[in-house]
């Protein structure tokens, strides 16, 4: 058990207040930095694509775990970032200023798309982002002057001031960078009153409208920053990805990235990074205990897809506060120990709780 | 009749033809939607389950087609009758996107085991009206075309008759408008859920077995329940007669769109249709707006 003492008001305001928590960061600080020293290319490589998706996964985490708006749309965003970025590498845009400027115009479409969207909720907003999705990939298909359409574009290799970043261990590094300071930006936002309205949006828009919470503006803004976010990291993922296609950006991965957010908890953004971080390896995973399964079941196509649905499945019926919910109850356990009851998080059952009017 | 008119009225009956598919496969969506609150994203998956198993039945096992369609829409309602019982049911009470989840679940693990059992390639399978037309004032119509078009009607109307006037049915009606209300009145509500699933899932196999002619019997095949979903969204959640409505227009728009407007936007037309609408009706066109508890 944890007290706070506050000797000062300053006290109040630190993101990591204890000894113990400073210790953990910090080893794990300095792990992620002495990884790329230990770990094989291959691995640095699949390190710096978690943390792409990590950012992905932030991004939509803004909007569907805080402010509650649900989007099947995520992929757009990213390909949007990824042909922005790219496009304007190649008329010779350095990187440093291309790549938060591929941020902000995807956090311009988040405007154009948060607009039409606020008018809509629940499953109407679902299909307003999957329709805005697949509308959006399908131009990028077809704007061949710009995008190259469905033969591709080269990205060039990333470089600041001359100096190439192209290697594993310094693309490792980009991306760490950038994961960082999305991850503090949105930590200390998150507790500003913007997103204290986010959550207040999210648990009652009519309770929020009352305390003079301008509800529209907050939505809008939660889509403007989502997709700014997103955006960032598809212009990380070009490079990772080295030749931009159309067919990347599919209605999958849009759905890859909300289970990110659902099975590493709604609501979290160390939910956001633990499912990214799982959705993302469990491909490098699967192939890896393939040789050990029978030679007929490894053969299968198909195999994939149904475990990515057997998890999201287990984690819904059994877990739907997601892997950060999971690992609250654990410390919970482990910090009370000989005093944990079993049901401090038992959530009660609500039979017939109806989103229709009746 | 002049070309321009020939055209167009080919185009209304393609899009007529098309529309059935994507009604007949809203109509299942909203079957599960109204009972259960559950938008049934695998609906488009036990489409594509059941075509293969029809291909199964008619080029495996030899069976004739009208004996494939039945059996085909027995283990359909079978399947999504398990499916509500051991898996969906879990999850009453939970906030909407669970559901939505759990269904994309669900469609992932379909999907998973539709490769895994039939292998990646595609195929097909015949019909007593493969390779048939009918020839209509200039208007060529192929007759698979015309049975879909039948047959949607058949289904729906069998449905209408099936909700008015049978005990079962009145009480699946009555299990979607007050869950508590219908099972103080002795409705087994749970029971009935799940026969509504049953149903969901007879709609989708008669869809996916008339569908995959027209195309391929394909895990793609599962694409047809986004078109379904704007149907549904543009008819407005909830009501039968929407969902048809919703997708007669998409078929048609497609079909216009194809001809009329740039290449490349048939494919899209359907979903920029969609955000206009409901940009400007937040409910649909046919929806009613309510108002949500606090």
């Amino acid at each position: 058990m944890h007290f706070d003492y506050n000797t000062q008001h300053r006290d109040s305001f630190a993101l990591l207040r204890h000894t113990h928590q400073r210790v953990a960061y910090g080893l794990l600080a300095a792990i992620l930095v002495l990884l790329p020293w230990v770990l094989s290319k291959f691995f640095v490589g699949e390190l710096a694509y978690v943390f792409i998706l990590c950012i992905a996964s932030l991004g939509l985490m803004v909007l569907t775990g805080y402010t509650g708006q649900v989007s099947l749309g995520h992929a757009a965003f990213l390909a949007v970032g990824a042909y922005a970025h790219a496009w304007m590498l190649s008329k010779g845009v350095p990187l440093l200023v291309s790549l938060p400027a591929s941020g902000l115009l995807c956090a311009a479409f988040g405007l154009v798309l948060g607009v039409p969207a606020i008018r809509v909720s629940g499953l109407y907003l679902a299909m307003v982002t999957l329709a805005f999705s697949v509308i959006a990939t399908h131009v990028i298909g077809h704007w061949t002057s710009v995008t190259g359409g469905f033969t591709g574009l080269a990205v060039s290799e990333p470089s600041v001031a001359g100096i190439a970043l192209g290697g594993p261990k310094a693309f490792y590094f980009l991306c760490l960078g950038v994961l960082v300071l999305v991850l503090l930006g949105l930590l200390n936002l998150l507790r500003s009153g913007l997103g204290r309205a986010f959550l207040g949006v999210r648990d009652s828009e009519a309770a929020a409208y009352s305390l003079g919470i301008p509800v529209g503006r907050v939505k809008v803004l939660a889509f403007v920053l989502s997709a700014g976010v997103t955006g960032l990291a598809g212009a990380l993922l070009a490079h990772h990805t080295k030749y931009l296609t159309p067919d990347a950006f599919t209605l999958i991965l849009s759905m890859e990235l909300v289970l990110m957010v659902v099975i590493g908890g709604l609501g979290s953004l160390r939910g956001a990074v633990l499912g990214a971080i799982l959705i993302s390896l469990l491909p490098t995973f699967i192939s890896r205990i393939k040789p050990l399964l029978s030679e007929r079941l490894a053969s299968q196509f198909g195999l994939e897809t149904f475990i990515f649905g057997f998890i999201l499945a287990v984690f819904v019926l059994f877990e739907p506060t997601g892997i950060n919910g999971r690992w609250l109850k654990l410390r919970a356990m482990v910090e009370a120990f000989p005093l944990y009851r079993r049901d401090t998080f038992k959530r009660s059952k609500r039979y017939l709780k109806s989103e229709r009017y009746k | 009749m002049s070309a321009s008119l020939q055209i167009f009225a080919q185009l209304t009956v393609n899009g007529i033809a098309v529309g059935a598919v994507y009604a007949l496969v809203a109509l299942g969506l909203v079957l599960t939607y109204k009972a259960t609150e559950v938008l049934n994203f695998a609906h488009g998956d036990l489409l594509a389950l059941s075509a293969f198993i029809a291909w199964g039945l008619i080029t495996v096992l030899g069976f004739s087609f009208w004996w494939a369609l039945l059996s085909t829409v027995l283990i359909a309602a079978m399947v999504a009758y398990c499916i509500d019982a051991l898996i969906v049911r879990r999850i009453v009470g939970q906030p909407q996107f669970a559901g939505v989840m759990l269904t994309i679940a669900l469609a992932f693990m379909l999907r998973g085991l539709i490769s895994m059992g039939f292998g990646p390639e595609s195929r097909s399978y015949p019909t007593p009206w493969t390779g048939q037309t009918t020839h209509l004032g200039g208007v060529a119509i192929a007759n698979l075309q015309l049975v879909i078009v039948g047959m949607s009607l058949v289904v729906t109307a069998l449905l209408l008759i099936f909700f008015r006037s049978t005990r079962l049915g009145v009480a699946m009606q009555a299990a979607s408008q007050n869950q508590l209300a219908a099972y103080l009145t002795g409705v087994r509500v749970k029971r009935i859920n799940s026969l509504v699933w049953a149903l969901a899932g007879a709609t989708a196999a008669v869809a996916g077995v008339l569908l995959a002619p027209i195309t391929l019997v394909d895990v793609s095949l599962w694409f047809v329940v986004l078109k379904a979903l704007a149907a549904l969204v543009l008819g407005g959640f909830g009501s039968i007669a929407g969902a048809i409505v919703g997708g007669l227009l998409i078929g048609l728009i497609e079909q216009y769109a194809g001809v009329y407007l740039p290449d490349g936007s048939k494919d899209i037309v359907a979903y920029v249709v969609l955000i206009a609408v409901l940009t400007i009706r937040p409910h649909g066109l046919l929806g009613e707006a309510h108002g949500k508890r606090v």
